[in-house]
């Protein structure tokens, strides 16, 4: 855990993630009006235009987020709010990092064993347990939910080569 | 009395022993998901989901409503002893209960929470068994332009109650019908919204998006916090709860006034939340000992507990009689149901008998297994929450990429789900609602095909959604929601305007 003098140092700055966010958001609006406007936003022989109805919802979320995005730029000067201390940040991706490996690793290998290795190293690592408790949880749920899916309801995930060498 | 019949002849259909088993497997499985953080009853309810695929339609939706109580049940343990509401609903919860706790009347407080909660619970069933069947009624009138309205007025409302900034309440909730439109158009068979990738035909799945919104958004936001947390224990004993029982009547007028409140935030859908806070506040401003809450008044667990489940409880009104959800958890209800095929509205009622009255009659005994569930397993459930968050944050986000990946055995999801967790996280933080999102993008299909029925119906002309006192109301009163907070503000200032004349 980080205890360092940084930690409680900001980021960011809510105003400015909230401009970012509301500019993004304008973009993803600007993207879905504009791809309804290709497909046909108006009214053909037999009715409204796969695109009537979505082409108005971009429309809305460009409008909304514009409005999100000057209230922002107009708070910019004043509002010193912190979004996120470098601290809470490194938090954050101490779970978030692993995760994306994890899903990664469920991909590539299967859901049970990346499952065990994921857990087995955040509490390990992140939480600093001792070998023998990190292995006996990651073991107990990787067998827990490979007992209660593949065996019990029968609903396959995503298996790798250790499963196959198991004969599943 | 028809109702009574149709309710006896339910209560055949859930008190099988069979479905009583699965009411407190679900309210079990419930509690302990309230408790945890990253499982509320949305996402809980999502994961679950799969695995009632092989009961039948009936037992499934007992187990998964049932889940739903118990996480309503669960979050109160969480606020009371560790002054962390495992929901948002509990937040309100946190005021007194965690005072209470500290004092060391944690098992008053729990007890306080949980019978109250029952008794918003039923209230509002029984409210819903008389009233559901007359809404649904009445709906068989409705054609297109009905149900959209009725729709904008759902989302209206949001804006209207809603706390935040309505443009991003607006927002939210437009990049949730977005999210819908994506896929192939159900009317003209097009693609939308998937710029040449085949993996975006089939769209965005609403309960993928939840796990990822509420269960990964809520480990990420838990972590900010650092790895720990430490609460206080609870003991509960018949004694202590026949002593609060005692002292419970003593605030019947709280009662009432928390039931009615959360009923009508249920229905609307404001939802529990909100629901709850109001219930906190008039209560606060009503009572005689309003000065001294916030330092562990038993009436101040009473009100907002009671509003909460009274909310949670009519939320799953309009769910059934209109398919219309008032809250995300009643969102994936009707997710399920629409999986084993039933389509909630008003022709349930006509079509699906068995099926409405048995899901009725377990709320009743449902209730009841749950208030019995939470009073004599505390203990157990306040040991899960000792679990230290090392061990629960990687669990969780393993049980969260099963559930996602079981929706439609598709890795794609299970990738979408992480995406939509650091969304979640992001949004959380910036006050963008995600309640509305989940359901616009769970409702938007819906919404469009009868706004574009309407329009065929009118050539394109807005004016439909005036044309007759019903759609002409409904549309009226959206418009009203939509505009409350001006309206209210106008109200406020024409009366401080006119403080002279002293009246009554």
């Amino acid at each position: 855990m980080a205890h360092n003098e940084n930690s409680t140092q900001g980021a960011a700055r809510t105003v400015v993630v909230d401009l970012a966010v509301a500019l993004l958001v304008f973009a993803l609006g600007a993207l879905v009006a504009f791809d309804s406007y290709r497909v046909g936003a108006s009214w053909a022989s037999d009715g409204p235009q796969a695109g009537y109805f979505p082409f108005y919802i971009g429309f809305l979320i460009c409008v909304c987020s514009g409005v999100v995005a000057v209230q922002a730029l107009l708070r910019m000067r004043t509002d010193k709010a912190v979004y996120v201390t470098v601290g809470q940040l490194k938090q954050v991706m101490v779970i978030l990092l692993p995760s994306f490996a994890y899903v990664l690793g469920v991909q590539l290998i299967g859901i049970y064993v990346s499952s065990a290795v994921f857990i087995f190293l955040f509490m390990n690592i992140a939480g600093r347990y001792s070998l023998l408790r990190s292995v006996a949880v990651a073991a107990i749920v990787s067998l827990g939910a490979f007992a209660m899916f593949e065996i019990w309801f029968k609903i396959p995930l995503p298996k790798g080569p250790v499963e196959n060498l198991l004969g599943y | 009395m028809e109702e009574l019949n149709s309710l006896l002849h339910g209560f055949s259909v859930a008190l099988t022993p069979y479905n009583v088993t699965m009411m407190f497997i679900g309210v079990t499985l419930g509690v302990i998901i309230g408790v945890l953080p990253g499982l509320g009853g949305a996402n809980g309810v999502a994961i679950l989901l799969p695995l009632t695929f092989s009961m039948s339609p009936t037992s499934a939706i007992i187990m998964l409503s049932c889940i739903y109580w118990g996480a309503l049940f669960g979050g109160a343990i969480t606020s009371i002893l560790f002054n962390i509401p495992g929901e948002p609903w509990s937040v309100a919860t946190t005021f007194d209960g965690y005072p209470m706790a500290q004092q060391g009347r944690a098992g008053e407080a729990l007890t306080g929470a949980f019978t109250s909660s029952f008794v918003g619970a039923l209230v509002a069933v029984l409210m819903f068994t008389f009233l559901a069947p007359l809404i649904a009624g009445f709906a068989l009138q409705f054609g297109p332009p009905e149900f959209f309205s009725v729709y904008l007025l759902t989302f209206c409302s949001f804006v209207g109650t809603g706390k935040g900034n309505p443009f991003k309440i607006v927002a939210a909730m437009m990049l949730g019908f977005a999210m819908a439109a994506v896929g192939i158009d159900i009317v003209t068979g097009q693609l939308r919204l998937t710029f040449g990738f085949t993996e975006l035909l089939s769209g965005f799945h609403f309960l993928v998006a939840v796990i990822g919104l509420f269960g990964i958004g809520e480990i990420l936001l838990s972590m900010e916090e650092g790895l720990s947390f430490s609460g206080h224990t609870a003991k509960i004993n018949p004694k202590i709860v026949l002593e609060t029982w005692k002292k419970l009547p003593r605030y019947w007028a709280t009662s009432i006034r928390s039931c009615i409140i959360g009923c009508w935030m249920g229905i609307i859908p404001g939802g529990a939340t909100p629901a709850s806070f109001m219930s906190y506040g008039v209560a606060r401003k009503v009572s005689k000992d309003g000065a001294k809450f916030g330092s562990g008044q038993l009436e101040g667990v009473v009100a907002p507990e009671t509003a909460a489940h009274a909310a949670g409880t009519s939320a799953l009104l309009p769910m059934i009689t209109l398919g219309i959800p008032g809250s995300p958890t009643a969102a994936v209800l009707l997710g399920g149901l629409m999986i084993w095929g039933l389509q909630p509205g008003p022709l349930l009622f006509v079509e699906q008998k068995d099926f409405v009255w048995g899901l009725i009659a377990s709320m009743y005994i449902s209730n009841i297994a749950g208030l019995i569930v939470v009073l004599t397993m505390v203990p157990l459930f306040a040991a899960i929450l000792r679990v230290p968050f090392p061990i629960i944050a990687p669990v969780i986000v393993v049980i969260c990429a099963i559930g996602a990946f079981t929706v439609k055995n598709n890795m794609l999801d299970v990738w979408m789900m992480v995406v939509f967790g650091v969304v979640g996280y992001v949004f959380r933080k910036l006050d963008y609602p995600l309640a509305p999102m989940v359901l616009a993008l769970v409702l938007g299909d819906a919404a469009e095909s009868s706004f574009r029925q309407s329009m065929l119906m009118s050539q394109g002309d807005l004016t439909i959604f005036f044309s007759n006192w019903l759609v002409g109301s409904l549309t009226g009163l959206a418009m009203v929601a939509l505009f409350w907070p001006v309206i209210s503000r106008g109200i406020g200032r024409l009366r401080s305007a006119a403080p002279a004349s002293p009246s009554g």
